[in-house]
């Protein structure tokens, strides 16, 4: 891509709109070719932030009690779009065909297929990063491939050349029966279903969800799940790509324009960083004595739950003591104290050498000193929400993972009132257990909270400042970070005068290549035009 | 004694390891270079020592090794895209491929079995383990399409499942658990105890096919060998299982009625026999409990985890001393872990071997050949030969496709 001042490009897009229309055939885009326009820094800079916000929406979202895709999800989208005057977002094509709404159509697209490039390279650093952006991403893709008709459906995929083929009458026949046992919904519309042989590893969600017949390593899929596949194939195309654009990202970063562009982005995406925080709001390093007070104040259920079973039992297993190790990381407790306090426990059941020798090493590594050497995170609401929890194990969400019988009367125990208790139920009956943790916690502080529960460490820190009377300062905490940023960094700095025509040419390792060309010229000492132009070309 | 003894470990090394068979294995045909040079050995040391990132240029180098090392474990891991051993020095260093592999531990079972707990089992709780057999073996094959199934018994209390198909080693970490989920039908942790719920009309192929599977072993092992209902407070816990209040009244009236398994058993046949019909959310219910009873529990991490590490194939088992023998799944019910040699029973077979003798194609026998672990070298070498017979079809498609040009 290349970018110039908002002025000359204005001009450029005008005279190409012919060639921006034949650029840009269709409302989706697989994003395989990267751009190679000349576009202002400050235009690519707002396009990358819009998207990033378009992106930020999604995840808001996700996080409400809507199921995903949905209508209600998809109205919820819209609505959060449409309040940040985002619409353009998802109206990438028009029934209206004229030569205005053409063009403002390719521009959309345009600013759609640039600003995807821009925030691929800006999320490509991390694993986690990456991972948070290819979601978002594939998010943003069936979303919008869900708002089109199946004419233009299938011109996308004959473009893209997935040439999926219906199987043949006769074989639907055969296997008829087990089709429809497969099937979720009524089967008196088998009649009208296509259905789809594609290998059983191109529809892994299908398959995961036991979603399709599978016979043989193929997987049969109805006409109507198909996007499922097209997304999936969307997710490992960019998933692909990310890590090949990170492996180009340390020549990139020579341009020191580049860098603090890229630099500034990928601290937006995530929400606050719970890891290794210290406990502020009461000054003290927390200690292992003071977590049976704490855990009857300030943790969520499923933390009270798991450091009650581990006292009662002497005993987690693997996914408690990660899902709690992080915890009590997250809420200050020490790699010294964090022993102390598993060994103690565990040794009432084990041989301390026993401990060391199968446990210690887990505990280290949550606190990034074995293996990996990676500084874990505390698991969100999310994560914790879509854990798999299995016999024996009592990690998970209590909301979701308790019977009915069991929760209510764990939240007696914990004294919360009966109508309180009535309400959290129905709550979680119809499936809203962050909000049925939050009712929790009012119930249990007596107060409101407007910011909705995320993360346990919030719950612990929002707890923390009501004990603490900190709560009327700052009302919504942590809730704070999700929103994005509004205000630019300021103007970009002048280039060096090294930067000017410097032109490198590298080849890669594994049949991709980079070409990095960087010209900077400046006219006058206020005003100045950068023209980088990045080409990432993977052969 | 916790631990093998390194005179003993020596041994079995020295005579008894089936180098070439097990090499064979793990080399796949050599279709793919540096295969076995890039693979993961794993070693446990007496007192718990680990080493990680072994590997080996060829048979030769893994024999002298173990023979120098005596691991008392041996654990595979990964195939790398680079050697293991030198894994310090490599900046990019990921684990490209493996076998897909399923891990199912006795200790999951402890809430549904009566007759043991922990480590310990007796021949009636390995049923548990002949259905988990059954019911993966055949959805790997028909389902997935898998051929080439190494079954092997983990030295105490459980089975591993490595599936060696080229497709299956390639399957990316997303592909690993999408199978391993698909797999899993029990979820629901401590304080939940309704754990299989399908709310469908239909049971999904595969769960029919499972619960025919199951429904086949159930009454013997679970209602008269586990003794599911046989008094007040197994009933009070099975009745936890049903949703419904008003049918969990009813049968609990009825059962204690009756005073044994089978009989309380039959009663809720009858109840439950048409009373599906009637509300959505008890139409599979019997199928539910007899499957989350019963239904193979897969440590589902293992499977997922490209990286992660399991115990190989003819291993000593440290603490029972006996080898992790391959099952062969047609004749699972036939394999019980008592009759598995142990090394100390192998050792005094080999004190008692004449000098020589000779097979029936007149070569010389290995002396493993001439002890009690020769049937599972000779199933091992059965697996062998149908995984030596897909590849060399490959090569001749791929010599065909030379000649072409």
């Amino acid at each position: 891509m290349e970018f110039q001042s908002p002025r000359h490009s204005a001009r450029r897009t005008v005279k190409n709109s012919s060639k921006l229309k034949s650029e840009y055939p269709h409302s989706l885009q697989l994003y395989s070719v990267p751009p190679n326009e000349t576009i202002g820094l400050q235009e690519l800079e707002d396009w990358a932030v819009e998207r990033l916000k378009v992106l930020r929406a999604i995840e808001r979202v996700n996080l409400s009690k809507n199921a995903r895709f949905s209508d209600d999800w998809k109205n919820a989208l819209k609505n959060d779009l449409q309040k940040q005057n985002l619409n353009s977002w998802y109206q990438l094509s028009s029934s209206i065909k004229d030569e205005k709404m053409d063009e403002l159509i390719c521009k959309t697209r345009q600013k759609d297929h640039v600003s995807h490039f821009l925030l691929r390279l800006a999320y490509c650093r991390t694993e986690e990063s990456r991972r948070w952006f290819i979601s978002q991403e594939t998010d943003l893709f069936r979303f919008r491939f869900s708002m089109e008709n199946s004419e233009d459906i299938r011109v996308f995929m004959k473009e893209n050349k997935m040439n999926f083929q219906p199987i043949p009458e006769e074989e639907k026949k055969k296997i008829l029966t087990k089709l429809i046992h497969a099937m979720p919904f009524n089967a008196n519309k088998i009649d009208m279903v296509e259905y789809y042989k594609v290998p059983f590893t191109e529809a892994l969600d299908l398959v995961r969800h036991r979603k399709v017949y599978l016979q043989a390593g193929y997987a049969y899929v109805p006409n109507e799940e198909l996007v499922s596949i097209i997304t999936a194939m969307f997710r490992s195309h960019l998933s692909l790509a990310m890590a090949l654009t990170m492996r180009s990202l340390p020549e990139l970063e020579d341009d020191h324009r580049i860098r603090r562009l890229l630099n500034d982005f990928d601290k937006r995406y995530t929400g606050q960083d719970f890891n290794a925080l210290q406990n502020k709001s009461s000054g003290a390093a927390i200690t292992p004595e003071m977590l049976d007070g704490l855990s009857k104040q300030s943790y969520p259920l499923c933390m009270r739950h798991l450091h009650e079973t581990l006292r009662s039992t002497h005993h987690l297993k693997h996914g408690g003591r990660i899902q709690y190790g992080l915890f009590i990381k997250g809420i200050g407790l020490s790699l010294e104290h964090s022993l102390k306090f598993w060994r103690e426990e565990f040794s009432k059941n084990m041989d301390i050498d026993k401990f060391e020798k199968q446990y210690a090493y887990t505990i280290r590594h949550n606190y990034g000193k074995e293996g990996k050497r990676v500084n874990y995170s505390p698991h969100s609401c999310i994560k914790i929400i879509n854990a798999s929890v299995g016999p024996g194990e009592n990690h998970g969400c209590p909301f979701k993972h308790f019977d009915a019988a069991v929760l209510r009367q764990k939240m007696a125990t914990n004294r919360v009132p009966q109508p309180a208790i009535q309400e959290i139920v129905d709550l979680v009956t119809r499936h809203h257990y962050q909000i049925a943790c939050q009712r929790y916690f009012e119930a249990t502080h007596n107060t409101e909270l407007d910011s909705g529960i995320q993360h346990p460490n919030q719950y612990f820190i929002e707890s923390q400042k009501i004990l603490n009377g900190e709560a009327k300062e700052k009302p919504k905490g942590a809730h704070k970070v999700q929103t994005i940023r509004a205000t630019l960094p300021a103007k970009v700095e002048k280039p060096d005068t090294t930067d000017e025509n410097d032109e490198i040419l590298r080849e890669g390792k594994d049949n991709h290549f980079l070409i990095f060309r960087l010209h900077g010229n400046h006219r006058t000492n206020t005003r100045f035009q950068h023209m980088i132009g990045v080409t990432i070309m993977y052969t | 004694m916790s631990e093998q003894s390194e005179e003993a470990m020596l041994t079995y090394y020295k005579r008894l390891f089936p180098y070439g068979p097990y090499f064979r294995w793990l080399n796949y045909g050599n279709m793919k270079e540096h295969y076995f040079h890039n693979r993961e050995f794993s070693f446990t040391l007496p007192d718990d020592i680990y080493i990680r990132y072994q590997s080996f240029k060829d048979e030769a180098e893994l024999e002298e090794e173990l023979k120098k090392m005596k691991p008392q474990k041996i654990d595979l891991g990964a195939v790398y895209n680079h050697r293991p051993k030198s894994h310090r020095s490599i900046t990019n260093f990921v684990p490209m491929e493996k076998e897909l592999v399923f891990d199912i531990d006795m200790t999951d079972y402890d809430d549904v079995r009566n007759c043991c707990q922990g480590a310990d089992i007796c021949d009636k709780c390995w049923k548990f383990m002949v259905v988990a057999v059954k019911v993966l073996d055949v959805a790997l094959r028909e389902d997935f399409g898998y051929q080439h199934l190494l079954w092997v018994f983990s030295g105490r209390r459980g089975v591993h499942c490595w599936v060696c198909d080229d497709a299956a080693r390639a399957l990316d970490q997303s592909a690993r658990s999408a199978v391993a989920e698909y797999l899993q039908i029990i979820k629901g942790g401590e304080q939940q105890n309704k754990k299989v719920s399908f709310n469908h009309e239909h049971l999904h192929p595969a769960i029919s096919r499972a619960a025919g599977i199951v429904g086949h072993h159930f009454e013997s092992m679970m209602v008269e060998d586990q003794d599911i209902l046989g008094n007040e407070e197994a009933v009070k816990k099975f009745l936890l299982m049903i949703p419904d209040e008003q049918l969990k009244i009813k049968l609990e009236k009825a059962m204690l009625n009756y005073h044994d398994s089978i009989s309380r058993w039959r009663v809720f046949e009858e109840l439950t026999a048409n009373t599906g019909k009637t509300k959505r959310q008890i139409l599979h219910l019997k199928e539910e409990i007899m499957l989350q009873l019963t239904y193979p529990r897969l440590d589902i991490n293992v499977s997922k985890q490209l990286n992660h590490l399991l115990k190989s194939p003819f291993c000593v088992h440290p603490k029972t001393g006996k080898i992790c023998v391959p099952i062969d799944p047609a004749n699972v019910e036939e394999f019980s872990p008592e009759t598995v040699p142990t090394l100390s029973q192998l050792i005094n077979e080999l004190l008692e071997l004449n000098s020589e003798s000779l097979g029936k194609d007149g070569k010389s026998l290995k002396e493993y050949e001439r002890t009690a672990l020769n049937p599972s070298i000779q199933l091992f070498k059965k697996f062998l030969s149908n995984l030596e017979s897909s590849w060399r079809h490959k090569r001749i498609i791929a010599s065909d496709a030379k000649m072409e040009f």
